[in-house]
């Protein structure tokens, strides 16, 4: 697997290049035919990322997150979730790099044979951060009505964290 | 829902009269109201109000360093596109992209970047995957007849994003090796089995989803 991942790039830039070297395309000129908007997408995002980061970074620091995991704690103790990663589901959808920052913090203070470890392991291994991938890739094209992305987006990550626990206590 | 006869001003009224598509104004409202709220209750107001600078800040700097890399594979994918190789690859997945996106047609070049996009996805190579990915979504934007609202396509292709399939998930590992994990791949296998039942439901729930939504 480790192969497959360190090849796939090189692979994916030798067979591009290869072929099109044999198909006569003049690849220096193509290249930065195509490369010319990379700085155009990029600055199209920036409006659409301020909104959902800034409202997110908002949110994170207004420390509701840690409210909401009180009140949530009685509900969850029952179903073998422990409090600990109740934090990485309420951010998962919302920032990786919260949700990776919880995950270590777990992981560091709990050590490496506390079941909270693993089940917050496979909770932010198993997500992609639903928020940031909307307003990239909804952003890039200028698309502001999202019509049921987000809901189909935000029930498929809760659908996540339900197996998560599942195949958890089912397999440690 | 009928909007009549009238002018396209009545009509853009009438749209914003029934809150059309209102989703992301909700939540970008409640986000920071509750924000507000939460930190003055906490006593964390301060905190709050920092954030919106670090927030900006961190917004422009995920762009800026996107410049680069999407710079490159655009680049790349101009030489793909122009030799056949985006053609190939959209013809050997066609029997699932025309059951998942039966919008688009079968030859739009759409489909051939939307399965670079979620292989590069699936093997942890988030770098290739966003510039492929945002490319795939300006070829389906050429089919989307409103240009400000997400077509049916666009939303399937983007709940197989967000449900972020992925073979190996190489950041969790490495977190876990720091801490002295004997067997950090024996999370592998349980994790690969929960992105794949959410990767699923996802592109079922697109679907269902399609069918049943209505724009008012």
């Amino acid at each position: 697997m480790q192969i497959i991942s360190l090849w796939a790039l090189p692979a994916i830039i030798l067979l591009i290049l290869t072929m099109g070297l044999f198909k006569k395309v003049p690849l220096y000129e193509t290249f930065t035919e195509g490369a010319k908007d990379g700085f155009k997408v990029a600055v199209n995002i920036i409006p659409y990322l301020v909104a959902i980061i800034v409202a997110i970074s908002m949110f994170r620091a207004s420390g509701i997150i840690e409210s909401i995991g009180t009140i949530l704690k009685p509900i969850l103790t029952p179903f073998n979730i422990p409090a600990d990663t109740i934090p990485i589901m309420l951010v998962r959808s919302l920032s990786g790099s919260a949700a990776l920052g919880v995950f270590s913090d777990i992981a560091n203070n709990l050590g490496p044979d506390d079941y909270a470890t693993k089940l917050s392991a496979i909770m932010v291994g198993s997500s992609e951060t639903t928020f940031y991938v909307l307003a990239v890739y909804f952003g890039a094209v200028g698309i502001s009505k999202l019509r049921y992305a987000l809901i189909v987006g935000l029930l498929a990550d809760f659908i996540g964290i339900v197996s998560a626990v599942l195949v958890c206590n089912l397999m440690f | 829902m009928s909007l009549g006869t009238g002018n396209i001003q009545e009509q853009k009224k009438l749209k914003k009269l029934l809150c059309y598509n209102q989703a992301m104004n909700y939540i970008f409202y409640f986000l920071i109201v509750i924000s507000i709220i939460a930190g003055a209750v906490n006593g964390k107001l301060s905190d709050v109000v920092n954030a919106i600078l670090t927030g900006a800040e961190l917004s422009v700097k995920i762009a800026f360093s996107l410049i680069g890399i999407m710079a490159f594979w655009l680049g790349m994918m101009k030489i793909a596109k122009k030799c056949g190789l985006i053609s190939i690859i959209a013809k050997i997945i066609k029997p699932i992209t025309r059951k998942l996106f039966n919008e688009i047609p079968e030859d739009s070049p759409a489909i051939g970047d939307i399965a670079m996009s979620i292989s590069a996805n699936a093997f942890g190579l988030t770098n290739a995957a966003t510039p492929i990915g945002i490319k795939a979504m300006e070829e389906l934007q050429k089919q989307n007849k409103d240009k400000t609202t997400a077509s049916n396509a666009m939303c399937m292709f983007l709940a197989m994003n967000t449900a972020g399939f992925q073979l190996i998930p190489a950041t969790v590992i490495a977190v876990l090796v720091g801490i002295g994990y004997k067997n950090p791949t024996e999370i592998i296998a349980p994790t690969l089995v929960v992105t794949t039942i959410a990767f699923i439901s996802a592109i079922a729930l697109a679907k269902l989803f399609q069918k049943f939504w209505r724009d008012k």
